[in-house]
């Protein structure tokens, strides 16, 4: 321990900021099945450059995570990466098919902290509803990709101002709104733990806060992204939604497709409402990487997805800095709240250090995630992670580069 | 006024001086186009490629005839399908383009964007011949010469667009060059064919919606009518064809609604009896067929003005 005691001397001499480590609850590690855009190894190494000490792997690779053998497989993984503790999250539905529902049981008891078919709803309600009754029995929570799917059909990008001036067809908050409606009428009659997965909109912040009023037994994740980010970046914007508009790039640019869409600054102010008056749990990556070849299409064409995880505390700094919110809030939604989502302890020997003053300007060389697809890529942001310790052990250290 | 664009994908950030520039030089090329030969030299050793991965034949050829009037060397390069189904990225055909060594590429997609994409990568000109729903800037300037032509200076002119606005990259493009100069647009057309956020009081600078056509014909200079797919009612935007054509389709006493000589104008091609009835195609406010020649001459405009080696004199 004396690394961390050394480390934590120096935090203190240099002005960097301690805190325990991240845990992500969101997080698209792409192996099995899609190596060339992420691997676990590499994940994990990203994660810890974001001050993530624990990340859960969704399950939508290829086979999807949908017995415990693969669960196990993950682990292991995981466990040979030797960087980011790597959790798995198995699927709902066998496949991901959504038809017929996994072994919830058997794969928590391999080690599945959550339940999800991330990247599609359930889109059968009463498949759903049994599978938020029957995960009571694996004491697990559901998280819910939660969207219409026939009113989001075709859209690549918010609905509103941006998607009718750019002719991209768009994807309208209420397909996130009346699934995540449906979904807590389904958590009151069923009970079970629902969690929701990246919830990007101010009627769905407002859905969740009017829930936890009544007493539902939910919770719910915003990622960086939609803490920051606007559709208007589709149309080249780079600012801020705290932020006038500044210069502009080449519009289209498909770094900026995500799933849920980049929203409203409205939406992306209520979204810090929300995390700051506790209607939201957690701050969760949905770190999405991708290889160049899904990218480097048309804006339609393109796979959905942001590489978040090396840029997220930045992201967050701005917003505090911008006075949308405040560094305790946040640093509870990136560890108590979504320890309390999983239902686990924090862990006790992780820490990250961030150098807040550092400023970087980020580039494809400079991410270790083998996804390169921000549209953060020539921005120069301020704060840094420097080092991490997961279990007592310094397993990232840039503080003698940093110095 | 010296040309100062590398590109025309839009014209959604042009000046008024930008666009009447346009204008003015393409007043040029139709003296030109009047002339017993109709070709110059402006482009002579230039190459001129023509990028179509959507079906089309009236603006390929339009752009084709352009090109050659100007002396240009012209090459097809014509795909069916998206890229994708091809087996062949954009990307792919981007680099093959760029090798090619041409000038300028005219490019068609159905991807909205696709030009962008294209001119970010190549050291040719890039012109865009329409891209999914987002724009057709050619259009735009060429309905704006036809209506400048008819009208004389559109400043306080109210034109009306009618039909499946989401759709319709003309549409964008005709408010992107028509309110640069002066004037105003209504649009109209069913509600669920118009852009959500642009009907609820959020419409583009210089329009309004009125869906009820019969009110924003009434006293207006002129009227656009655009293509409607039938796909959309298969779609279940539309209950019916017919029930479209009875609402939305410009019939002859609809069009007396607007001033006297007030002009039709249409993009082509035209669905007779769907949005536009025969005797209003072909009668005497119709400018469709002076709006297929103007193009000719909006399309030598801008390539001379991209790439002109020599003076058009």
């Amino acid at each position: 321990m004396t690394a961390i005691t050394d480390l934590k001397r120096d935090a203190a001499k240099n002005g960097w900021i301690t805190a325990p480590g991240f845990i992500d609850l969101h997080a698209h590690l792409r192996e099995p099945g899609f190596e060339e855009s992420e691997t676990i190894a590499t994940g994990a190494r990203a994660a810890l450059a974001g001050g993530f000490t624990t990340i859960c792997a969704m399950p939508n690779t290829e086979p999807a995570i949908d017995s415990a053998g693969l669960v196990a497989e993950v682990i292991a993984r995981g466990v040979a990466a030797h960087a980011a503790r790597v959790l798995p999250i198995a699927t709902i539905t066998r496949g991901r098919k959504g038809k017929e529902l996994a072994d919830l049981v058997e794969l928590a008891a391999a080690g599945a902290v959550a339940f999800s078919d991330d990247g599609s709803p359930v889109s059968d309600g009463q498949l759903f509803r049994n599978a938020l009754e029957y995960a009571r029995a694996a004491k697990r929570p559901v998280f819910e990709h939660s969207q219409d799917l026939a009113l989001s059909a075709g859209g690549v990008m918010h609905e509103g101002v941006v998607s009718a001036r750019l002719g991209l067809k768009g994807m309208p908050a209420a397909a996130e709104e009346t699934a995540i409606a449906r979904d807590l009428s389904l958590a009151r009659v069923a009970g079970g733990r629902l969690h929701l997965s990246h919830v990007s909109t101010a009627g769905s912040v407002e859905l969740v806060r009017r829930a936890k009023a009544d007493g539902l037994a939910v919770t719910a994740e915003v990622t960086p992204q939609h803490l920051a980010l606007t559709d208007e970046w589709v149309a080249g914007s780079r600012a801020f939604a705290w932020e006038d508009d500044g210069d502009r790039v080449t519009p289209y640019g498909t770094s900026t497709k995500v799933n849920p869409p980049l929203r409203t600054a409205a939406d992306v102010r209520a979204c810090w409402v929300g995390l700051m008056d506790g209607t939201i749990d957690a701050i969760a990556t949905d770190h999405a990487p991708h290889a160049s070849t899904k990218k480097d299409v048309e804006y339609q064409e393109a796979a959905f997805g942001i590489s978040v995880f090396e840029t997220a505390v930045p992201l967050l700094l701005a917003g505090i800095a911008a006075g949308w919110g405040t560094w305790d809030r946040v640093v509870a939604a990136l560890t108590t709240g979504p320890a309390r989502v999983l239902g686990i302890d924090l862990p006790k020997d992780d820490l990250v250090v961030i150098d807040p003053k550092a400023v970087w300007t980020v580039a494809a060389s400079s991410l270790l995630s083998l996804g390169k697809n921000t549209p953060l890529l020539g921005r120069t942001l301020t704060g840094r992670v420097v080092a991490c310790a997961v279990d007592g052990e310094l397993r990232l250290d840039l503080t003698r580069a940093a110095v | 006024m010296t040309w100062q664009r590398r590109h025309v994908l839009a014209t959604d950030d042009w000046t008024k001086a930008e666009i009447e520039q346009v204008l003015d030089q393409t007043g040029a090329m139709v003296e030109v186009l009047n002339r017993p030969i109709r070709r110059t030299p402006a482009l002579r050793g230039r190459t001129v490629i023509l990028f179509f991965a959507e079906a089309s034949t009236r603006t390929r050829v339009s752009f084709e005839l352009a090109a050659k009037a100007l002396s240009a060397d012209v090459t097809n390069i014509t795909a069916s399908g998206s890229s994708v189904e091809k087996g062949e990225t954009l990307l792919d055909t981007v680099r093959t383009l760029t090798a090619l060594g041409g000038d300028v590429i005219v490019m068609r997609h159905s991807a909205s964007g696709a030009p962008y994409f294209v001119a970010e990568r190549t050291d040719a000109a890039v012109i865009n011949a329409g891209d999914g729903w987002h724009a057709h800037p050619t259009q735009g300037l060429l309905d704006a010469f036809t209506l400048r032509g008819a009208l004389g200076d559109l400043a306080g002119k109210r034109i009306v667009i009618v039909g499946d606005i989401t759709h319709s990259r003309v549409a964008r493009s005709d408010i992107d060059a028509l309110v640069p100069l002066g004037a105003t647009v209504t649009l109209s057309g069913p509600p669920t064919l118009v852009p959500s956020a642009w009907r609820c009081g959020m419409t583009p600078r210089g329009t309004i919606y009125e869906p009820d056509l019969d009110r924003a014909l009434d006293g207006a200079d002129a009227v656009i009518a655009l293509r409607l797919q039938t796909e959309r009612q298969q779609a279940g935007l539309l209950p019916s064809i017919r029930e479209y054509a009875k609402t939305w389709g410009l019939s002859e006493a609809r069009v007396a609604r607007m001033r006297p000589d007030a002009p039709v104008l249409h993009p082509g091609p035209m669905n007779e009896g769907v949005e536009i009835a025969a005797a209003v195609a072909h009668g005497a406010r119709s400018l469709i067929e002076t709006q297929v020649t103007n193009g000719v001459a909006v399309r030598m405009a801008l390539l001379y003005l991209l790439a002109g080696t020599e003076a058009t004199a």
